[in-house]
């Protein structure tokens, strides 16, 4: 059972045919080459393959491509060219005019989305598998923090602080088997500009802090 | 994964025709649960009916601090809703201790409370279970218990409804808007998921081809003072052991009134009527918590198991209701 779908990812229009048993996940990589979403658990446990659909973090296993017809796809591929856009989205002709690259061309430019560059400069992963994931879901945490939702730890009525239990508790569905939470945490508050100031790596708070603020 | 056709039909009553008239589909809305037990053979359906796209998805006033939400509204945007924040805080807290950030985005309010209970032995289709296969035993039943229910089980099923929304919902009286094949119908939140007795592969009172459409959520003053307490194996992103969703009212130190419903425990989110009674009238003590908590689990039966069994709810579900009910209280205590 064949259905044709047309779906943006990162910023270029893509249609292709897909079993209607295809997930996003497996269309990405396995159809378009878009290799930046992991498959970790594939029953949406771990997080590894996240991306933005519409603008909001989604766990890509868990969808059905035949479902995105017409859906704008941000993966971590896309991240730099996403936050280079004043509004955070595409202008969707001058990305195809100019994009007829491959995907391995269009980031050897570098560019790095300020979460990317953080999560580099503190050092917040190991071996890696999860960081693509974990980037995404953190735009997404952090976006979603913006706009004033709170989350499970989030104390009162007002708008929450980003501490460390707050960027903990939203990224709990992102695992990291190497165990780099310590410093994933430390990332994303300097990406939010929240964090300590002039610290590449963790030390500034003890270990011990984010689980036991996550615990409350 | 079996092949299925996918339809993405026009409006909701055009959903309803297309799975009502084929006793193999079913609807899709988020997905989180029903794309899985695709992948696991747990369904398999012919026809998979896309309904994300044309369920509402607005929360509206109703007037007089009643809310209806659309069955198409996230979880996410249900839980930072200000209103809901202010006049239900419960079942933000519910809705914010489920899952993770990304399901939360992808799972919605219709779609919730119809997820199938994260019993093991439901989702590994090489084992005997009468929710998947009736008639072929329960696995559960001298097995791995620690997730099972303690309250209002059958020799057939002792699984547990997983939502911690619909925890709240039972306690905050919602009514849940259904469009079936003969039109529309509004059912008691409290009413919709069933126990399992001899029938464990009922979830709900649905009908094939009935599609929740909304929640209502009642004007409930009381709700404003209310909270909801899960505890679990991990702090974050696992299911409930128990869990306690409650609202009350305090004047001069008595408990005027009270909503309480456990989660965890029971094949559907269990509304505590008895503790509810024990409360009214009482003082707002720790006697008065423990014997509402009494009085709801005389009926209590833990399930026996090969991990030890799950007699320890019972003293944690009585601690969490004691804890809940005392944060509530706060200072108008006694």
């Amino acid at each position: 059972m064949n259905s044709d779908i047309t779906v943006q990812v990162d910023g270029v229009p893509r249609r292709l045919t897909v079993d209607t048993r295809t997930t996003l996940l497996d269309a990405l990589r396995e159809r378009l080459g878009v290799t930046s979403p992991k498959k970790g658990c594939d029953h949406g446990q771990c997080g590894a393959c996240t991306v933005l659909s519409g603008g909001r973090r989604v766990l890509s296993c868990l969808v059905l491509a035949v479902t995105q017809d017409g859906a704008e796809v941000v993966t971590a591929e896309g991240l730099a060219a996403r936050a280079a856009t004043t509004d955070g989205r595409h202008d969707t002709d001058a990305r195809t005019a100019t994009d007829a690259r491959t995907a391995e061309e269009r980031h050897a430019d570098g560019a790095l989305h300020p979460v990317q560059r953080a999560f580099i400069d503190c050092d917040a992963l190991q071996c890696g598998y999860c960081t693509p994931g974990q980037v995404v879901s953190a735009v997404g945490a952090l976006e979603e923090f913006a706009r004033g939702w709170p989350s499970a730890v989030t104390e009162g009525p007002g708008a929450p602080r980003l501490d460390r239990a707050e960027v903990a508790e939203r990224m709990s569905g992102n695992l990291c088997r190497c165990g780099a939470y310590v410093n994933i945490v430390t990332a994303i508050q300097q990406a939010a500009g929240t964090g300590p100031t002039g610290t590449s790596t963790a030390g500034t708070e003890p270990a011990g802090t984010a689980s036991a603020g996550a615990a409350r | 994964m079996k092949p299925f056709d996918y339809r993405s039909p026009a409006d909701a009553a055009d959903a309803v025709r297309s799975v009502a008239g084929n006793p193999g589909a079913v609807f899709l809305a988020g997905g989180t649960n029903l794309v899985d037990h695709l992948k696991l053979g747990v369904v398999e359906p012919d026809l998979v009916v896309g309904v994300a796209a044309l369920l509402p998805g607005e929360v509206e006033e109703l007037g007089g601090g009643a809310l209806r939400i659309g069955a198409g509204v996230s979880n996410s945007e249900l839980a930072a809703h200000p209103r809901v924040r202010e006049w239900f805080p419960v079942l933000s807290q519910a809705l914010l201790s489920g899952a993770s950030g990304q399901l939360r985005n992808m799972a919605t309010v219709g779609g919730n409370p119809l997820q199938r209970t994260r019993c093991v032995y439901f989702q590994d289709v090489t084992t005997p279970c009468n929710k998947r296969r009736p008639g072929s035993g329960c696995s559960a039943v001298g097995g791995w218990t620690r997730h099972h229910a303690i309250l209002g089980a059958s020799e057939h099923c002792i699984a547990v409804h997983p939502s911690d929304m619909a925890v709240a919902m039972a306690a905050l009286e919602a009514q849940v808007r259904v469009l079936g094949p003969d039109g529309e119908r509004v059912v008691p939140f409290v009413d919709l998921h069933r126990l399992p007795g001899d029938a464990p592969e009922r979830d709900t009172v649905l009908g094939h081809g009935e599609l929740v459409t909304a929640i209502d959520l009642p004007a409930l003053p009381l709700a404003r003072r209310s909270a909801y307490r899960k505890v679990r194996d991990r702090a974050s992103y696992a299911f409930a052991l128990v869990s306690v969703a409650a609202a009350v009212e305090v004047e001069d130190g008595v408990i005027t009134d009270a909503r309480v419903a456990f989660g965890g425990v029971a094949h559907a989110p269990w509304r505590a009527y008895r503790a509810e009674e024990a409360l009214r009238g009482a003082p707002a003590s720790e006697a008065s918590y423990r014997a509402a908590a009494d009085a709801e689990l005389a009926d209590a039966r833990p399930a026996a198991g090969l991990d030890g069994g799950n007699a320890f709810k019972i003293p944690l579900l009585r601690r969490t209701l004691a804890a809940v009910l005392r944060g509530l209280a706060g200072e108008d205590a006694r």
